[in-house]
């Protein structure tokens, strides 16, 4: 087992691509992300990993040339943040629905306007309904590892689909941290070759893209949608195998803490190790609270979901993300709708903070578990608020 | 694609929706768009062929006695044909109508 070293997060992410043999690269920089990219341009140039590097000159040509490179088989790896994601959204849809295993990191970061170029949810929040699959990592070392899974799993026979892998933008792309690489070898026996059944070849020709018109374009978004939910259970096996081969487990739902929590917090990405903190402070207060970490956003982990607040009769909804006019976070939202059917659930409210990378510290926390008891007491449950806006 | 429209589910697709037999979209039908069909008077007709020259989907064909016809399961119903038919032979007549 390779040693634990001190790296930044973009680096590592840049080692994990090469790592897992990766064949094309097609990119644009864009903070927070351009380390990750200009790592792996790097390493391409230096002769230290065999690659193609295409430079192109936007994020909706770097998504277009991802699907060519899919197309003809070749393992994919992009990178994008914020206004990039935008960018390329209208692409995002059709590498979905070609089943196109493209794997790829977005640097979290809000969009414009005004001009931010810090950390929130904002852009992967845009691009929920566009196929992929999606998840969120708290930190370095969690990043790397669901990299390399991000390709196991997209690439699987069963599954064939896009993955996206959401980071916190400089609050985990810019930090350097303790990171266990993995050794190259065992990295090879995880990964097998990619193999897409239709791959473009001279001598097999195939219609991709071709248009659905209405007797049939239904038909193939019943299709998607099913190849979407029903990717969850190779996504926890992958990640099962991982925990075996590697020691590192990971779940579609992390808690922490929960065990006899009365009032639950729920959040995504990095601000879930703050959260914690905050946890221990309001524990040695004695006061019976647990988080949970959604780490799969896409496909919905419903039933994982549910069995974690089983016992909680509040569960507070932290959203870095806001939908305006609308009710509220994208998050809680779905939270609500994932509950609505339940018989027992747990009083939700929702939070938004932590926009345009405002930091959140623990003392925003225990503040949000102290205003989420006080909403539900004075029966205003609608409510959503905006945590710290100076008024 | 060999099955009809109407025929196909979604069992029917190839993962991403690839297309495996070339030149298929000869079976798509698009003449049901239409809202109004052109009609020839071949008493009037003097088989000059402009018609054919004029019509944007190139869909219509001479037959074998020289008269120049619309192909109903491509044509859109423009009315160029009738708008431009020298000799008045063509009627735009409402689908619907037999
Ligand atoms: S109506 Fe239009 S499409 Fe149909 S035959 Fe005439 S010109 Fe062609
Ligand atoms: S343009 Fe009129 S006259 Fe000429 S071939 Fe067509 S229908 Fe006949």
């Amino acid at each position: 087992m390779a040693q634990k070293i001190g790296m930044e997060v973009s680096i590592a992410l840049g080692e994990a691509a090469k790592l897992a043999n990766t064949d094309v690269i097609a990119a644009y920089p864009i903070t927070p992300q351009t380390h990750i990219v200009e790592h792996i341009a790097d390493m391409v140039a230096n002769g230290e990993m065999d690659a193609e590097f295409i430079t192109v000159e936007s994020e909706h040509s770097a998504m277009s040339a991802c699907l060519g490179s899919a197309a003809v088989g070749a393992r994919t790896f992009t990178a994008t943040a914020g206004q990039g994601l935008e960018l390329m959204h209208e692409v995002l849809y059709v590498a979905s629905a070609l089943r196109f295993p493209i794997v790829m990191t977005v640097a979290n970061r809000a969009l414009s306007g005004p001009l931010n170029i810090w950390g929130d949810h904002s852009d992967v929040m845009a691009t929920r309904d566009c196929g992929w699959i999606q998840f969120f990592v708290e930190n370095g070392q969690e990043a790397f590892d669901l990299t390399l899974c991000a390709f196991r799993i997209a690439e699987d026979p069963t599954v064939m689909l896009p993955t996206m892998l959401s980071l916190d933008g400089f609050h985990l792309t810019h930090v350097v941290e303790p990171i266990t690489l993995i050794e190259k070898s065992d990295v090879d026996k995880f990964i097998p070759p990619l193999k897409h059944p239709f791959a473009l070849r001279p001598d097999k020709p195939v219609t991709m893209g071709a248009f659905a018109p209405p007797f049939i374009y239904t038909e193939t978004k019943k299709i998607a949608d099913e190849a979407l939910r029903s990717s969850k259970k190779v996504i926890v096996s992958v990640w099962d195998e991982f925990g075996k081969r590697f020691g590192r487990h990971y779940n579609p739902v992390e808690t922490y803490r929960t065990e006899d929590a009365k009032t639950l917090l729920l959040t995504m990405g990095s601000y879930s190790e703050t959260a914690m903190v905050a946890i221990d402070n309001m524990r040695t207060k004695g006061e019976k609270v647990g988080l949970i970490h959604l780490r799969l956003w896409r496909p919905f982990p419903f039933a994982e979901l549910k069995q974690t607040t089983e016992n909680a009769d509040n569960l507070f909804v932290l959203d870095r993300c806001i939908s305006l006019g609308g009710p509220g976070g994208p998050v809680c939202s779905e939270i609500k709708a994932a509950f609505y059917d339940s018989q027992k659930k747990p009083s939700i409210i929702g939070f938004i903070g932590g926009l345009g990378g405002r930091d959140m510290t623990p003392g925003d926390f225990e503040y949000m578990t102290k205003r989420g008891k006080e909403i539900i007491q004075h029966g205003t449950k609608n409510e959503v608020e905006m945590i710290g806006v100076k008024e | 694609m060999a099955k009809s429209e109407d025929s196909l589910t979604l069992k029917d697709l190839n993962l991403g929706c690839v297309v495996t037999e070339p030149g298929n979209a000869r079976q798509y039908k698009t003449g049901s768009w239409k809202s109004k069909r052109p009609v020839t008077d071949r008493e009037k007709c003097n088989k000059c062929g402009l018609c054919y020259i004029y019509c944007p989907e190139g869909c219509i064909r001479v037959n074998n006695k020289g008269y120049f016809l619309s192909n109903y399961e491509y044509c859109k119903g423009c009315g160029i044909c009738a708008h431009e038919c020298p000799q008045e032979a063509i009627t735009m007549i409402e689908e619907e109508e037999e």
